[in-house]
Protein backbone atom coordinates (compact mmCIF):
# COMPACT_ATOMS: atom_id res chain seq x y z
CA UNK A 1 0.00 0.00 0.00
CA UNK A 2 1.36 3.54 -0.94
CA UNK A 3 1.81 6.25 1.81
CA UNK A 4 0.92 8.99 -0.55
CA UNK A 5 -2.24 10.43 -0.94
CA UNK A 6 -4.07 10.43 -3.84
CA UNK A 7 -2.98 12.83 -6.61
CA UNK A 8 -6.57 15.82 -7.64
CA UNK A 9 -6.76 17.89 -10.56
CA UNK A 10 -8.39 21.00 -9.49
CA UNK A 11 -10.50 23.35 -12.07
CA UNK A 12 -11.31 26.65 -10.44
CA UNK A 13 -14.11 29.00 -12.34
CA UNK A 14 -12.92 32.68 -12.08
CA UNK A 15 -16.37 34.19 -12.41
CA UNK A 16 -19.80 33.28 -12.81
CA UNK A 17 -20.53 32.35 -16.53
CA UNK A 18 -17.34 31.19 -16.94
CA UNK A 19 -16.14 27.80 -17.40
CA UNK A 20 -13.85 26.22 -14.82
CA UNK A 21 -10.37 25.68 -15.69
CA UNK A 22 -7.82 23.49 -14.81
CA UNK A 23 -5.09 25.01 -12.61
CA UNK A 24 -3.26 22.29 -11.63
CA UNK A 25 -3.14 19.70 -9.28
CA UNK A 26 -2.53 18.34 -5.51
CA UNK A 27 -2.58 15.73 -3.04
CA UNK A 28 -5.23 14.97 -0.22
CA UNK A 29 -6.56 12.06 1.53
CA UNK A 30 -10.04 12.40 0.63
CA UNK A 31 -12.41 15.07 -1.43
CA UNK A 32 -13.26 16.57 1.07
CA UNK A 33 -9.60 17.60 1.62
CA UNK A 34 -8.69 18.47 -1.77
CA UNK A 35 -11.06 20.74 -1.53
CA UNK A 36 -9.64 22.62 1.14
CA UNK A 37 -6.52 22.45 0.07
CA UNK A 38 -7.30 23.18 -3.64
CA UNK A 39 -8.78 26.48 -2.15
CA UNK A 40 -5.66 27.20 0.50
CA UNK A 41 -3.37 26.03 -2.52
CA UNK A 42 -5.23 27.54 -5.59
CA UNK A 43 -7.58 30.52 -4.56
CA UNK A 44 -5.49 32.75 -1.88
CA UNK A 45 -5.60 35.75 -4.18
CA UNK A 46 -9.15 36.08 -5.15
CA UNK A 47 -9.20 34.07 -7.81
CA UNK A 48 -12.14 31.74 -7.62
CA UNK A 49 -16.20 31.43 -7.35
CA UNK A 50 -16.41 27.66 -7.68
CA UNK A 51 -14.05 24.96 -7.06
CA UNK A 52 -14.08 21.81 -8.75
CA UNK A 53 -11.72 18.67 -7.76
CA UNK A 54 -11.46 15.19 -9.06
CA UNK A 55 -8.99 12.68 -8.48
CA UNK A 56 -6.54 12.22 -10.95
CA UNK A 57 -7.49 8.29 -12.17
CA UNK A 58 -10.47 9.05 -13.06
CA UNK A 59 -9.49 11.04 -15.99
CA UNK A 60 -8.95 9.29 -19.07
CA UNK A 61 -6.91 10.80 -21.37
CA UNK A 62 -6.05 10.49 -25.14
CA UNK A 63 -2.35 8.91 -25.85
CA UNK A 64 -0.15 11.18 -27.30
CA UNK A 65 1.49 8.44 -29.80
CA UNK A 66 -1.94 8.52 -31.02
CA UNK A 67 -1.36 12.37 -32.08
CA UNK A 68 -1.36 11.15 -35.84
CA UNK A 69 -5.06 9.64 -36.34
CA UNK A 70 -6.27 11.54 -34.04
CA UNK A 71 -5.54 15.35 -34.42
CA UNK A 72 -3.67 15.12 -38.41
CA UNK A 73 -6.88 14.33 -40.56
CA UNK A 74 -8.69 17.84 -39.29
CA UNK A 75 -5.58 19.76 -40.19
CA UNK A 76 -6.78 19.36 -43.55
CA UNK A 77 -10.28 20.19 -43.55
CA UNK A 78 -10.35 23.92 -43.68
CA UNK A 79 -14.06 23.70 -44.47
CA UNK A 80 -14.84 22.57 -41.27
CA UNK A 81 -14.14 26.29 -39.91
CA UNK A 82 -16.94 28.74 -40.15
CA UNK A 83 -14.59 31.10 -41.61
CA UNK A 84 -16.55 31.69 -44.84
CA UNK A 85 -19.64 34.19 -44.01
CA UNK A 86 -19.36 37.69 -44.03
CA UNK A 87 -20.89 38.40 -40.48
CA UNK A 88 -23.12 41.32 -39.92
CA UNK A 89 -21.21 44.27 -37.82
CA UNK A 90 -24.49 43.98 -35.65
CA UNK A 91 -23.79 40.54 -34.62
CA UNK A 92 -20.62 41.93 -32.23
CA UNK A 93 -18.13 39.56 -31.39
CA UNK A 94 -18.41 35.52 -31.84
CA UNK B 1 -11.81 75.48 35.86
CA UNK B 2 -15.39 75.85 34.98
CA UNK B 3 -16.13 74.28 31.70
CA UNK B 4 -13.41 72.02 31.50
CA UNK B 5 -14.02 68.91 31.76
CA UNK B 6 -12.15 65.75 33.36
CA UNK B 7 -12.24 62.05 32.84
CA UNK B 8 -14.03 61.05 35.76
CA UNK B 9 -12.37 57.77 37.23
CA UNK B 10 -14.96 55.36 35.93
CA UNK B 11 -15.03 56.57 32.26
CA UNK B 12 -11.19 56.05 32.90
CA UNK B 13 -11.36 52.47 34.15
CA UNK B 14 -13.71 51.54 31.65
CA UNK B 15 -11.16 52.44 29.14
CA UNK B 16 -8.89 50.87 30.43
CA UNK B 17 -10.99 48.01 30.73
CA UNK B 18 -11.61 47.91 27.04
CA UNK B 19 -8.07 48.41 25.97
CA UNK B 20 -7.08 45.03 28.24
CA UNK B 21 -10.00 42.98 26.33
CA UNK B 22 -8.56 44.20 22.89
CA UNK B 23 -5.31 43.01 23.50
CA UNK B 24 -6.59 40.07 25.30
CA UNK B 25 -8.13 39.33 21.47
CA UNK B 26 -4.96 40.48 19.30
CA UNK B 27 -2.38 38.66 21.54
CA UNK B 28 -4.53 35.88 21.01
CA UNK B 29 -3.98 35.77 17.26
CA UNK B 30 -0.22 37.44 17.58
CA UNK B 31 0.90 34.61 19.61
CA UNK B 32 -0.70 31.66 17.58
CA UNK B 33 -0.29 33.38 14.10
CA UNK B 34 3.56 33.68 14.88
CA UNK B 35 3.48 29.83 16.37
CA UNK B 36 1.75 28.90 13.04
CA UNK B 37 4.03 30.59 10.94
CA UNK B 38 7.01 29.02 12.26
CA UNK B 39 5.82 25.92 10.18
CA UNK B 40 6.46 28.11 7.14
CA UNK B 41 8.65 26.18 5.13
CA UNK B 42 8.52 22.88 7.11
CA UNK B 43 5.24 21.14 7.53
CA UNK B 44 4.95 17.41 6.04
CA UNK B 45 3.29 18.12 2.80
CA UNK B 46 2.90 21.29 0.43
CA UNK B 47 -0.18 21.04 1.10
CA UNK B 48 -0.49 21.63 4.79
CA UNK B 49 2.66 24.13 4.84
CA UNK B 50 0.87 26.60 2.24
CA UNK B 51 -2.61 26.31 4.31
CA UNK B 52 -0.94 26.49 7.55
CA UNK B 53 0.60 29.59 6.38
CA UNK B 54 -2.62 30.96 5.44
CA UNK B 55 -4.23 30.30 8.69
CA UNK B 56 -1.43 32.69 9.84
CA UNK B 57 -1.37 35.46 7.71
CA UNK B 58 -5.16 35.38 9.06
CA UNK B 59 -4.38 35.91 12.40
CA UNK B 60 -1.90 38.01 12.03
CA UNK B 61 -3.84 40.06 9.78
CA UNK B 62 -6.49 40.16 12.75
CA UNK B 63 -4.27 40.91 14.97
CA UNK B 64 -3.16 44.43 13.29
CA UNK B 65 -7.37 45.31 13.38
CA UNK B 66 -7.40 44.01 17.20
CA UNK B 67 -3.96 45.76 18.26
CA UNK B 68 -4.44 48.94 16.25
CA UNK B 69 -7.72 49.60 17.96
CA UNK B 70 -6.06 48.87 21.14
CA UNK B 71 -4.13 51.45 20.67
CA UNK B 72 -6.53 53.92 19.52
CA UNK B 73 -8.40 53.34 22.55
CA UNK B 74 -5.76 53.40 24.68
CA UNK B 75 -4.92 57.30 23.23
CA UNK B 76 -0.77 56.91 24.09
CA UNK B 77 0.10 57.08 20.55
CA UNK B 78 0.83 53.48 20.59
CA UNK B 79 0.43 51.32 17.09
CA UNK B 80 -0.12 47.87 16.53
CA UNK B 81 3.30 47.25 15.17
CA UNK B 82 4.49 49.04 19.23
CA UNK B 83 1.91 46.63 20.93
CA UNK B 84 3.46 43.46 19.33
CA UNK B 85 6.68 44.50 19.23
CA UNK B 86 8.05 46.79 22.12
CA UNK B 87 6.13 44.79 24.71
CA UNK B 88 7.96 42.32 27.27
CA UNK B 89 6.39 38.98 28.21
CA UNK B 90 4.79 40.24 32.01
CA UNK B 91 2.37 42.73 29.03
CA UNK B 92 0.74 40.09 26.95
CA UNK B 93 -2.86 38.99 27.43
CA UNK B 94 -3.38 35.97 25.40
CA UNK B 95 -4.11 32.65 26.77
CA UNK B 96 -1.74 30.17 28.16
CA UNK B 97 -2.69 27.67 25.17
CA UNK B 98 -1.44 29.45 22.46
CA UNK B 99 1.67 29.95 23.53
CA UNK B 100 2.45 26.69 24.07
CA UNK B 101 5.35 24.53 21.37
CA UNK B 102 4.53 23.56 18.22
CA UNK B 103 5.44 19.86 18.99
CA UNK B 104 4.51 17.43 15.97
CA UNK B 105 2.27 18.05 13.38
CA UNK B 106 -0.37 16.64 14.99
CA UNK B 107 0.21 18.95 18.40
CA UNK B 108 0.28 22.17 15.82
CA UNK B 109 -3.46 20.70 14.43
CA UNK B 110 -4.95 20.12 18.11
CA UNK B 111 -3.94 23.38 19.64
CA UNK B 112 -5.28 25.15 16.43
CA UNK B 113 -8.56 23.15 16.55
CA UNK B 114 -9.33 23.95 20.51
CA UNK B 115 -8.62 27.48 19.65
CA UNK B 116 -10.39 27.88 16.62
CA UNK B 117 -13.68 26.26 18.35
CA UNK B 118 -13.43 28.70 21.17
CA UNK B 119 -12.35 31.79 18.72
CA UNK B 120 -15.15 31.27 16.19
CA UNK B 121 -18.17 31.02 19.45
CA UNK B 122 -16.17 34.33 20.35
CA UNK B 123 -16.29 35.44 17.39
CA UNK B 124 -19.69 35.27 16.40
CA UNK B 125 -20.91 36.85 19.70
CA UNK B 126 -19.03 39.69 18.81
CA UNK B 127 -20.75 40.57 15.78
CA UNK B 128 -23.59 41.80 18.08
CA UNK B 129 -21.01 43.63 20.37
CA UNK B 130 -22.67 47.29 22.10
CA UNK B 131 -19.14 48.67 19.96
CA UNK B 132 -19.62 49.03 16.54
CA UNK B 133 -15.83 48.96 15.72
CA UNK B 134 -14.98 45.40 17.36
CA UNK B 135 -18.42 43.98 15.98
CA UNK B 136 -16.92 45.13 12.50
CA UNK B 137 -13.48 43.41 13.49
CA UNK B 138 -15.39 40.18 14.29
CA UNK B 139 -17.68 40.48 10.93
CA UNK B 140 -14.69 40.20 9.07
CA UNK B 141 -12.40 37.67 11.12
CA UNK B 142 -15.16 35.23 11.74
CA UNK B 143 -15.20 34.38 8.22
CA UNK B 144 -11.50 33.52 8.41
CA UNK B 145 -11.66 31.62 11.65
CA UNK B 146 -15.26 29.55 10.43
CA UNK B 147 -12.61 28.19 7.87
CA UNK B 148 -10.24 27.44 10.30
CA UNK B 149 -12.12 25.42 12.87
CA UNK B 150 -13.61 23.43 10.11
CA UNK B 151 -9.72 22.41 8.20
CA UNK B 152 -8.52 21.70 11.96
CA UNK B 153 -11.44 19.34 13.47
CA UNK B 154 -11.51 17.78 9.93
CA UNK B 155 -7.49 17.23 10.49
CA UNK B 156 -8.14 16.24 14.09
CA UNK B 157 -10.48 13.54 12.67
CA UNK B 158 -8.38 12.33 10.36
CA UNK B 159 -5.19 11.83 12.29
CA UNK B 160 -7.34 10.91 15.48
CA UNK B 161 -9.01 7.86 13.40
CA UNK B 162 -5.97 7.38 10.98
CA UNK B 163 -3.51 4.83 11.96
CA UNK B 164 -2.32 3.22 15.29
CA UNK B 165 0.90 6.19 15.16
CA UNK B 166 -1.33 8.90 14.28
CA UNK B 167 -3.86 8.10 16.77
CA UNK B 168 -1.14 7.63 19.58
CA UNK B 169 0.36 11.13 18.93
CA UNK B 170 -3.13 13.06 18.74
CA UNK B 171 -3.76 11.40 22.15
CA UNK B 172 -0.52 12.75 23.43
CA UNK B 173 -1.22 16.48 21.89
CA UNK B 174 -4.49 16.07 23.82
CA UNK B 175 -3.37 15.03 27.12
CA UNK B 176 -1.21 17.76 26.99
CA UNK B 177 -3.07 20.52 26.05
CA UNK B 178 -6.44 19.79 27.29
CA UNK B 179 -5.09 21.65 31.01
CA UNK B 180 -4.74 24.88 28.70
CA UNK B 181 -8.56 24.58 27.83
CA UNK B 182 -10.15 25.94 31.13
CA UNK B 183 -8.29 29.25 30.99
CA UNK B 184 -10.44 30.07 27.51
CA UNK B 185 -13.90 29.96 30.15
CA UNK B 186 -12.69 31.67 33.09
CA UNK B 187 -13.74 35.46 33.86
CA UNK B 188 -12.32 38.24 35.52
CA UNK B 189 -13.06 41.49 36.35
CA UNK B 190 -12.34 42.80 33.16
CA UNK B 191 -14.43 40.29 31.57
CA UNK B 192 -17.22 41.15 34.11
CA UNK B 193 -16.68 44.84 32.65
CA UNK B 194 -17.00 43.81 29.12
CA UNK B 195 -20.24 41.81 29.64
CA UNK B 196 -21.89 44.70 31.40
CA UNK B 197 -21.04 46.83 28.66
CA UNK B 198 -22.30 44.73 25.88
CA UNK B 199 -18.88 45.08 24.55
CA UNK B 200 -18.60 41.14 24.83
CA UNK B 201 -19.81 37.83 26.00
CA UNK B 202 -18.94 36.23 29.69
CA UNK B 203 -16.50 33.86 29.26
CA UNK B 204 -18.14 31.78 31.03
CA UNK B 205 -21.30 31.36 28.65
CA UNK B 206 -18.89 29.93 26.00
CA UNK B 207 -18.04 27.08 27.73
CA UNK B 208 -21.32 24.73 26.33
CA UNK B 209 -21.55 25.66 23.01
CA UNK B 210 -17.47 25.36 22.82
CA UNK B 211 -17.18 21.91 24.78
CA UNK B 212 -19.83 20.58 22.84
CA UNK B 213 -18.47 21.60 19.75
CA UNK B 214 -14.98 20.05 20.98
CA UNK B 215 -16.26 16.78 22.43
CA UNK B 216 -18.48 15.93 19.39
CA UNK B 217 -14.92 16.24 17.12
CA UNK B 218 -12.47 14.68 19.43
CA UNK B 219 -15.16 11.34 19.53
CA UNK B 220 -15.74 11.43 16.18
CA UNK B 221 -11.63 11.39 16.26
CA UNK B 222 -12.07 8.46 18.41
CA UNK B 223 -10.09 10.07 21.05
CA UNK B 224 -10.19 10.25 25.09
CA UNK B 225 -10.83 13.24 26.86
CA UNK B 226 -8.47 13.10 29.70
CA UNK B 227 -10.05 12.61 33.38
CA UNK B 228 -8.07 15.85 34.63
CA UNK B 229 -10.11 18.95 35.86
CA UNK B 230 -7.04 20.62 36.35
CA UNK B 231 -6.98 24.00 34.63
CA UNK B 232 -3.48 26.26 33.91
CA UNK B 233 -4.21 30.09 34.16
CA UNK B 234 -2.45 33.30 34.05
CA UNK B 235 -2.07 33.90 30.87
CA UNK B 236 -4.93 36.11 30.04
CA UNK B 237 -4.33 38.38 32.95
CA UNK B 238 -0.92 38.52 32.46
CA UNK B 239 0.56 37.22 35.83
CA UNK B 240 2.04 33.35 35.36
CA UNK B 241 3.03 33.18 30.99
CA UNK B 242 4.91 29.87 29.95
CA UNK B 243 8.79 29.76 29.82
CA UNK B 244 7.88 29.41 26.22
CA UNK B 245 6.53 33.10 25.34
CA UNK B 246 9.38 34.75 26.14
CA UNK B 247 11.84 32.55 23.72
CA UNK B 248 9.13 33.09 21.23
CA UNK B 249 9.16 36.70 21.27
CA UNK B 250 12.74 36.62 21.52
CA UNK B 251 12.50 35.14 18.12
CA UNK B 252 9.39 37.50 17.06
CA UNK B 253 10.94 40.79 18.55
CA UNK B 254 14.75 39.92 17.67
CA UNK B 255 14.75 42.93 14.73
CA UNK B 256 13.48 45.73 16.73
CA UNK B 257 15.35 44.81 20.44
CA UNK B 258 18.50 44.77 17.77
CA UNK B 259 17.73 47.58 15.83
CA UNK B 260 15.09 49.92 17.93
CA UNK B 261 13.24 52.21 15.74
CA UNK B 262 13.90 50.23 12.13
CA UNK B 263 11.24 50.47 10.28
CA UNK B 264 10.96 49.36 6.06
Amino acid sequence: MSNEWPLWEVFIRGQHGISHRHVGSLHAPDAEMAMKNARDVYTRRNEGVSIWVVEARHIAASSPSDKGPLYEPSQSKVYRHPSFFDIPDEAGHM
Amino acid sequence: MGGVETPTASLLEAKSDLFEFLLRMGDNTLILGHRVSEWCGHAPVLEEDIALANTALDLIGQTQMWLGLAGEVEGQGRSADDLAFLRDVWDFRNLLLVEQPNGDFGQTILRQFLFDAWHVEMLTRLTDSSDARIAAIAGKAVKEASYHVERSGDTVIGLGDGTEESHARMQAALDRLWPYLGEMFQGDAVDEAMAGAGIAPAPEALQTPVMERIEAVLAEATLTIPETRHAQSGGKTGTRHSEHLGHLLTQMQWLQRAYPGATW
